[in-house]
């Protein structure tokens, strides 16, 4: 069904292989508001499922996740899927299976130890990694610091590319190009994938256009980075027992050169 | 040790006095650690506990890492993924060790900017110092092997570029680029010899950490006064100093606490922060990364590299004399290698008798100068190659090298120190005294009230 469904949406959208390299300058990038950002940010579990849905029924057309297990949906600080639902997400996913009997290997549905499947085609890049690759933001002048105090990073990226169409496109050298205002250059060879409405969201949030880049921007956040809790979590133990223990040392350290210091005082000059 | 004459360790129980006729390995350890120390030494005097720390962080993490690393180039980007997301606490490991190495340069800058402003490097401290600057080559070999191991984009790329600067060296740079990469081009054969190397090198360093040990144990430590501890007799000794242990560990240990609490906050809240986003997206030799930057405790030698490029009057005189053998490429390695050279031979270009930088008022401008410079430099390697910033690389390049060859040579003689406390204890009294006097003012009523 998947794979119907993946060849109806590459013959409608007319996709051609193409790169998605930053190069030449920058585009716009939307700061969007996360809820994972800064130091206390978690992940949003429905916003997670939401992105998941989006990703399976829009971008898992094209795209893969070959980094992922689909295990880890069910683990803490992620979508959080039960694990038979696990089973079954897994179950509309084919993968190659190198030792199916047949001697060449063959396609059968996915288990939730497998990983997610690999893009489709050549020009679409796999997505697992995307939202920390594309965290590029060194600016203003190249301090970086947009990204230290905005917490802008790849979501924000990827939500403001898949909204910044504008609905210009060209042919270039054999190739339809769309015009888009984040994307480096100004022009990307992935047609526009969202019109409004592409997916039917069981939690009743409505499904717009934003709405959609901004949940599957999460959801890719996550791909990336599926620790982010728990090593938030460490960080947050990590400086408060540090902390203390700081406090306790420059105590004893004051304590432990105040008779050094009082003898100092008390020794006339020479 | 140390020639300041102090307390030895004396066994006194039958099995101590055993094993130190046979193995005095408990004298030297407690003669290490009671070792007499200025008193009054300053903050900047931390780092080495830092650099310690962070060497044996490095290792720790790294081994732990080794273990479920793969250096193959079709192998190394997934495992560092399955690092990530299935090795228990991986996630943790690998950003400790990924920002580790943050931690050791900034560290390591630190003590070398110390090291300059109060004359650490100038007799007798001159090995110390050297065997600091080879312990600072070798860190920047692991620390860019390192980078290449997880096999993204800028590892790739940056593999490419560094190891492609010995092909420009005359006659044999072609076949010393074959020999580094083990073949025609960053491949297979480079990841793991890379890989072996950035296990090994650390050895090396932590090997040359005993030896800078051992020999500015031998001199004893400098202070921010620059003079030394008297050592004609115990007593007076005693007056300038205090054991390592318990006072120096002490302080080390809050200033250590401080600077982890500064780390973990980077380690968890922003461990990406610091590093390329490009290696998060995996090797390809096909697709050449926009902007192709090192890591940025790199940066102010990579400016210096790309700062001397065909259009300097002195590159193209240099090329015009040497027949084109030294071209501009080579130029800039020469530079680049050459600015670590010069501070290598500071405690023989700096002509000035007076150790501190406190007591020098021309040296301390032309000091801070230097620090500025630093970060310009770091700031213009960061930049793409165009524009202004060729200029501004090669301004702060110039500097950098008449800082050396010029400035620390000529202020020597031009310069009149300050005068200098005669003893340690005095400055550190006149610091106590000084800042109760302040107290007592703030204290007293005013008339107002």
């Amino acid at each position: 069904m998947l794979r119907n469904l993946t060849l109806s949406v590459i013959a409608a959208l007319g996709l051609t292989a193409g790169g998605a390299m930053a190069a030449g300058e920058a585009g716009q990038v939307t700061d969007y508001d996360f809820s994972f950002e800064g130091p206390f940010g978690t992940y949003d579990q429905m916003q997670l499922q939401r992105g998941m849905q989006v990703f399976t029924e829009i971008c898992a057309a094209c795209h893969g996740l070959r980094y992922v297990p689909f295990r880890t949906l069910s683990d803490p600080g992620g979508p959080g899927l039960p694990d038979d639902q696990v089973r079954a997400y897994a179950e509309m996913f084919e993968v190659y299976d190198p030792e199916l009997d047949d001697g060449f290997g063959g396609f059968r549905p996915a288990t939730p130890v497998d990983h997610y499947p690999e893009s489709q085609f050549e020009g679409a890049p796999d997505l697992s990694l995307m939202a920390k690759a594309r965290a590029g933001f060194s600016g203003p002048y190249g301090t970086g610091l947009a990204q230290l105090f905005k917490g802008m990073g790849g979501p924000e990226y990827i939500a403001s590319y898949l909204t910044g169409y504008t609905g210009e496109d060209k042919m270039e050298a054999g190739t339809l190009l769309y015009e888009n205002v984040t994307y480096p250059g100004g022009w990307t060879q992935m047609a526009p994938v969202f019109y409004g409405d592409d997916v039917l969201y069981e939690d009743g949030t409505e499904a717009t256009i934003e709405q959609q880049a901004v949940d599957v921007a999460a959801f890719l956040m996550w791909t990336a980075e599926p620790k982010m809790m728990a090593r938030k979590q460490t960080g947050f133990a990590a400086v408060i027992f540090l902390g203390v223990l700081t406090v306790l040392l420059y105590l004893t350290n004051k304590r432990l050169w105040a008779p050094i210091k009082a003898r100092a005082k008390e020794t006339p000059a020479e | 040790m140390s020639g300041i004459p102090h307390d030895h360790y004396e066994p006194t129980s039958r099995s101590e006095k055993w094993l130190h006729s046979r193995l005095p390995v408990v004298g030297l350890m407690y003669d290490t650690i009671m070792i007499p120390t200025p008193k009054n030494l300053n903050w900047m005097w931390i780092w080495g506990i830092v650099l310690t720390v962070a060497l044996v962080l490095q290792i720790v993490t790294g081994i732990v890492l080794a273990m479920h690393y793969t250096p193959h180039v079709d192998l190394a980007f997934a495992s560092v993924e399955h690092i990530m997301r299935n090795v228990n606490g991986g996630h943790m490991l690998r950003y400790l060790h990924q920002n580790g190495a943050s931690l050791f340069f900034v560290a390591v800058y630190a003590h070398i900017f110390r090291s300059l402003y109060y004359g650490s490097y100038k007799s007798p401290r001159e090995i110390t110092w050297i065997i600091g600057i080879l312990i600072y080559l070798c860190m920047m070999g692991t620390a860019f092997m390192g980078y290449v191991l997880p096999w993204g984009q800028m590892s790739f790329w940056g593999a490419t570029v560094i190891t492609g600067l010995f092909g420009a060296i005359p006659f044999v740079g072609d076949s010393i680029l074959v020999w580094l990469q083990g073949g025609p081009a960053v491949d297979n054969a480079t990841l793991q010899r890379f890989f072996s190397l950035h296990y090994l090198l650390p050895f090396v360093i932590a090997g040359l950490t005993v030896v800078h040990i051992w020999a500015f144990h031998t001199t004893g430590n400098n202070n921010p006064t620059g003079v030394e501890v008297r050592r004609t007799s115990k007593d007076e000794a005693e007056r300038d100093t205090v054991p390592f242990w318990p006072y120096f560990v002490m302080k080390d240990l809050f200033a250590l606490g401080v600077i982890l609490v500064v780390f973990f906050a980077i380690v968890g809240f922003m461990p990406n922060y610091l590093g390329h986003p490009d290696n998060y997206i995996e090797a390809n030799p096909l697709v050449t990364p926009a902007h192709i930057v090192p890591e940025w405790y790199f940066l102010p030698f990579y400016a210096i590299l790309r700062a001397f490029d065909a259009e300097v009057w002195l590159v193209m005189l240099v090329d015009w004399i040497t027949f084109g053998i030294i071209d501009a490429k080579f130029f800039g390695v020469l530079a680049m290698f050459g600015a670590i050279v010069v501070m290598a031979l500071a405690p023989w270009l700096d002509t000035s008798s007076v150790r501190s930088g406190r007591y020098r008022p021309m040296f301390k401008w032309w000091f801070a100068l230097f620090v500025v410079n630093f970060f310009v430099l770091m700031w213009a390697g960061a930049m793409p190659a165009e524009g202004i910033y060729p200029y501004i690389a090669l301004i702060g390049s110039t500097y950098w090298f008449a800082y050396f060859l010029v400035i620390l040579p000529l202020l020597g003689v031009i310069e009149k120190p300050l005068p200098q406390p005669a003893t340690i204890e005095d400055d550190f009294r006149a610091k106590y005294v000084e800042r109760d006097d302040d107290d007592d003012a703030v204290a007293v009523p005013t008339p107002a009230e």
